[in-house]
């Protein structure tokens, strides 16, 4: 609903503070803090030299003579060792992961953005990266360049950027499409502000996640190289001091755990705050499964407190459906309930068409979903009764619910062709359920298959028979299903406004096919929809919802001619009526000082 | 007759096929179409019929294969970048998607200043013109630090009509503008595209597939078909006495919203549809 007033939603949480509230991210994000400080403060942290050998010092414990975690075979302290050596380890890993960012994310942008010869080149460039083995590459370049920590981190970094390459590249152009960005070049931008202010916004959150991920391998594999004996043996590093340690294992086990401890714990925190980030920056709350599960089993314990109402079900011979005091709500992430249809009573009967009727967010839909039991996860019925043909849908499982969708409630959807599995044929979509339903053998649901695509209006029913869903139009796919929805003799249909993807003239041929059937077939029909033409042309009955209530029902005609409800009211006004033609044009008297302007 | 402000001769817009040496996909086979200055013209037509890819034409969004666009006498039609963004201080356009087309991560402030910071003017002189858009399309003035998110389909599009004519335009396209929202809010947001023309004198090209919309907003239509403009005129005349088969198709699908009517014209449909196959030659007419 649009009013000039201001907006009444809340906003969602900015992405800082979802991280200063996610335990994962404070421990993680804290350690990485702390180890990232203490090597940087070193020197103000320890007295000691990590290369000052002391050999009186040798394999001293623990604590002894000062040094916090001992010293290593050569006397040495290891507390200082593992601070300074940090200092290279962590500084070599950053230059990798800042070559990867600064070869990936420059081409990446260029090829995502601009496309052309340079997104042929770039993408064989990087397939060519990402297919050589990265650990031979580093020997080879060791072997020509010598141990030097810098320069086989900056060539790690290369090998890198592919990844990053393809993640910015395929980023970008997805968000080229937007109609923002086309908005952004109609106001006047500039190639290189549309990607400075629209393109890097959505590219940075994944870009800083991988990052995260690739400072992990790259510590890793420095450590790797080192242990093979390949580091620069003049340069203190974790993993120099795991390969000095692993000389002496059987001497001094010990001096192994210090730097697989920190190196496991640094890798650790940084793949867990990676992680943390990832949910931070994406945008959309979900609720867990374990919160649904929880605001499920209360649910079902009130109902139980409240007592179920027992009362024996009798229905008209009439009355298809019936929906009693329907209470619909969804799992929220906090836990609590979020009611979005209120206590609704509502009935369609054998052979007549029920219009419901209302706007985005009237519930209108739940409340189809529902009587399907279909409801987007986190969903659920809270109170109320769902009846048919001597049955309470809503206390059924999953597997007797199979037996009736399908089966006697059909179903046409909104959207044709994402309802039509792209996998299978045309054929194997309509014949599968017959043979479930009607134990049909295949020839037999084959053959009626294709005498109800003739039905419902298909001119060459056996070549759409044999079609994939992407060979046929938008019109012909909702053929197909209406096909689909009365193959099995259903009792009702539910349809959720069937042609609101169509167009104008396809429309009129849809309605006019699901009126004919609905005479032949005798079936109720319960048509959600928000046009009031299509209510004009096949509705019977109309029931109007708004916010999750029934707020007017009476018949289509007696409907059109009054309703008293406010909002019935401020509906039925906001039809654009035929008559309200507009007049034709008048020239303005300042035309042509706006021409001249315009030419000046 | 007044001097049109925009005049399209003879478009012809091609996508290159995939594949070498395929033959390209033609969208729009020569179309002719003017708008004077403050003037609607709604360019109807279905899926496919090209009324989109004309806009975007026009935008600088389609490729040129032949014909001219002008606007106010200068060409715009195939023009470098350059002379490009000097032309969007007169051209503008409101997108059908409201939730797409504003950019998520931005305030609805930095939303609105972009086509006037592209233009170099001054942040101040920005901000009183923001503040002053805000009001022009009914919105108050806290939306400012606010994301598009927070706001509903109706208010996103007031946004984007903000934006639109923050640059003060000539000339906005109006691609669907109203088709993803609710009734009321339709309604509402077509009142606020009239009343704005009334006041500024911007011309419209509004582009719809809803007949009511487009009797109610434009003056003048235009009915597109397969890439051909097959049927224009003044809205009165096109929409009560069409003259081209597929408009009198068209007309007849569209469902009026009175049961009685309804049933009278969808009789009415039936018989078009007949006397339309008994002249063909007893071919049913397909849309």
């Amino acid at each position: 609903m649009t009013t000039a007033t201001a907006p009444v939603s809340t906003a969602p949480p900015t992405p800082v503070k979802k991280l200063l509230r996610d335990p994962q991210a404070l421990i993680s994000g804290g350690f990485l803090l702390l180890v990232f400080l203490a090597v940087a403060l070193a020197p103000l942290i320890t007295r000691f030299d990590p290369n000052h050998a002391d050999l009186s010092r040798m394999l001293a414990g623990i604590g002894e003579e000062g040094h916090l975690l001992g010293a290593d075979n050569a006397g040495r302290d290891i507390f200082a060792r593992l601070l300074f050596g940090g200092r290279n380890s962590v500084l070599g890993a950053l230059l990798a992961v800042g070559v990867a960012l600064l070869v990936g994310t420059t081409s990446g942008l260029i090829a995502g953005y601009f496309g052309k010869w340079f997104d042929n080149l770039s993408n064989n460039a990087a397939s060519l990266l990402q297919a050589l083995p990265g650990m031979v590459i580093l020997l080879a370049a060791r072997a020509v360049v010598g141990p030097s920590l810098w320069i086989m981190m900056a060539i790690f970094g290369v090998l890198l950027s592919a990844g990053t390459y393809r993640l910015v590249r395929s980023a970008v152009q997805a968000v080229r499409n937007e109609l923002y960005v086309d908005a952004a070049r109609v106001a006047g931008l500039t190639d290189w502000r549309i990607i400075f202010k629209h393109v890097t916004r959505v590219v940075r959150g994944p870009v800083l996640i991988q990052a995260a991920f690739m400072l992990m391998i790259a510590i890793a594999i420095q450590a790797g190289i080192e242990i093979l004996g390949l580091g620069d043996p003049t340069m203190v590093s974790w993993g120099g001091m795991l390969a000095d340690a692993f000389s002496r294992l059987f001497v001094a086990p010990i001096l192994m755990l210090w730097p697989s401890v920190l190196m496991a714990l640094f890798a650790l925190s940084l793949t867990l705050f990676a992680n943390s980030l990832r949910d931070a920056l994406d945008g959309t709350q979900r609720t867990s499964p374990a919160t649904i599960r929880n605001v499920f089993k209360k649910v079902e314990a009130d109902k139980a407190t409240t007592g179920v109402r027992e009362s024996a079900i009798e229905m008209d011979a009439d009355e298809l459906l019936r929906i009693e005091e329907l209470r619909i709500g969804y799992a929220m992430p906090d836990g609590s309930i979020k009611q979005i249809v209120h206590g609704i009573n509502l009935d369609v009967r054998r052979g007549e068409v029920l219009g419901l009727i209302g706007e985005s967010g009237s519930g209108k839909t739940q409340t189809a979903f529902a009587v399907m039991n279909l409801l987007s996860e986190g969903g659920t019925i809270l109170g109320g009764r769902v009846l048919w043909q001597g049955r309470d849908l809503a206390t059924l499982t999953e597997r007797e619910f199979a037996d009736v969708r399908g089966k006697q409630i059909a179903y046409i959807p909104q959207e044709p062709m994402s309802n039509l599995d792209p996998s299978f044929t045309v054929g194997q979509q309509l014949v599968e359920p017959m043979r479930r339903h009607l134990g049909l053998s295949k020839a037999e649901a084959t053959a009626k298959a294709i005498a109800l695509l003739d039905r419902v209006g298909i001119h060459n029913p056996e070549r759409v028979f044999m079609a994939y869903p992407h060979e046929v139009s938008g019109g012909m796919a909702q053929r197909v299903l209406i096909a689909g929805a009365v193959s099995c003799d259903p009792d009702l249909i539910i349809a959720d406004e069937p042609t609101t993807a169509l167009d104008v003239t396809v429309q009129a041929e849809i309605l006019d096919l699901l009126r004919s059937l609905q005479a032949e077939l005798g079936v109720g029909v319960l048509m959600v929809t928000h046009n009031f033409g299509i209510v004009a042309d096949i509705c019977d009955r109309v029931v109007v919802m708004q916010e999750g209530e029934i707020v007017e029902r009476g018949e289509t005609t007696a409907m059109f001619a009054s309703h008293d409800h406010p909002y019935t009211r401020q509906l039925f006004g906001a039809i654009l009526s035929p008559d309200q033609v507009r007049d034709a044009y008048a020239a303005p008297d300042a035309d042509d000082d706006r021409i001249k302007e315009l030419t000046s | 007759m007044t001097t049109p402000l925009l005049n399209i001769r003879d478009l012809v817009v091609e996508y290159p096929a995939k594949g070498f040496r395929k033959t390209p996909f033609r969208a729009l086979k020569g179309v002719s179409l003017d708008i004077r200055p403050g003037e609607c013209v709604g360019l109807v037509g279905e899926s496919g019929s090209g009324k989109t890819t004309l806009g975007r034409a026009v935008l600088g969004l389609a490729p040129v294969t032949e014909g001219s666009i002008t606007l106010g006498g200068k060409e715009i039609g195939n023009i470098s970048a350059r002379e490009r963004r000097q032309v969007s201080k007169d051209v503008q356009v409101v997108f059908q998607d409201p939730y797409t087309s504003l950019n998520p991560s931005m305030t609805i402030e930095q939303i609105l200043a972009e086509p006037l910071l592209a233009r170099d003017v001054p942040k101040a002189q920005a901000r009183q013109r923001i503040a002053d858009l805000l009001d022009e399309v009914r919105l108050p003035s806290d939306a400012l630090h606010r994301l598009p998110r927070e706001f509903s389909g109706g208010q996103r599009q007031r946004i984007a009509i903000a934006r639109a004519l923050a640059l003060d335009p000539k000339l906005i396209i109006c691609d669907e503008p109203v088709s993803a929202l609710d009734l009321s809010t339709q309604a509402r947001v077509l009142d606020l595209f009239i009343e704005i023309q009334e006041r500024t004198g911007v011309a419209y090209l509004f582009i719809t597939h809803d007949l009511d919309v487009v009797r109610h907003v434009s003056h003048r239509v235009a009915v597109m078909w397969n890439g051909e403009i097959v049927e224009s005129g003044d809205t009165r005349e096109v929409t009560t006495n069409p003259a081209h088969p597929y408009t009198q198709r068209l007309w007849m699908a569209a469902p009026v919203a009175d049961p009685g009517a309804q049933a009278v014209r969808r009789e009415e449909r039936r018989r078009l549809l007949a006397a339309q196959a008994a002249a063909a030659g007893g071919v049913p007419v397909a849309a």
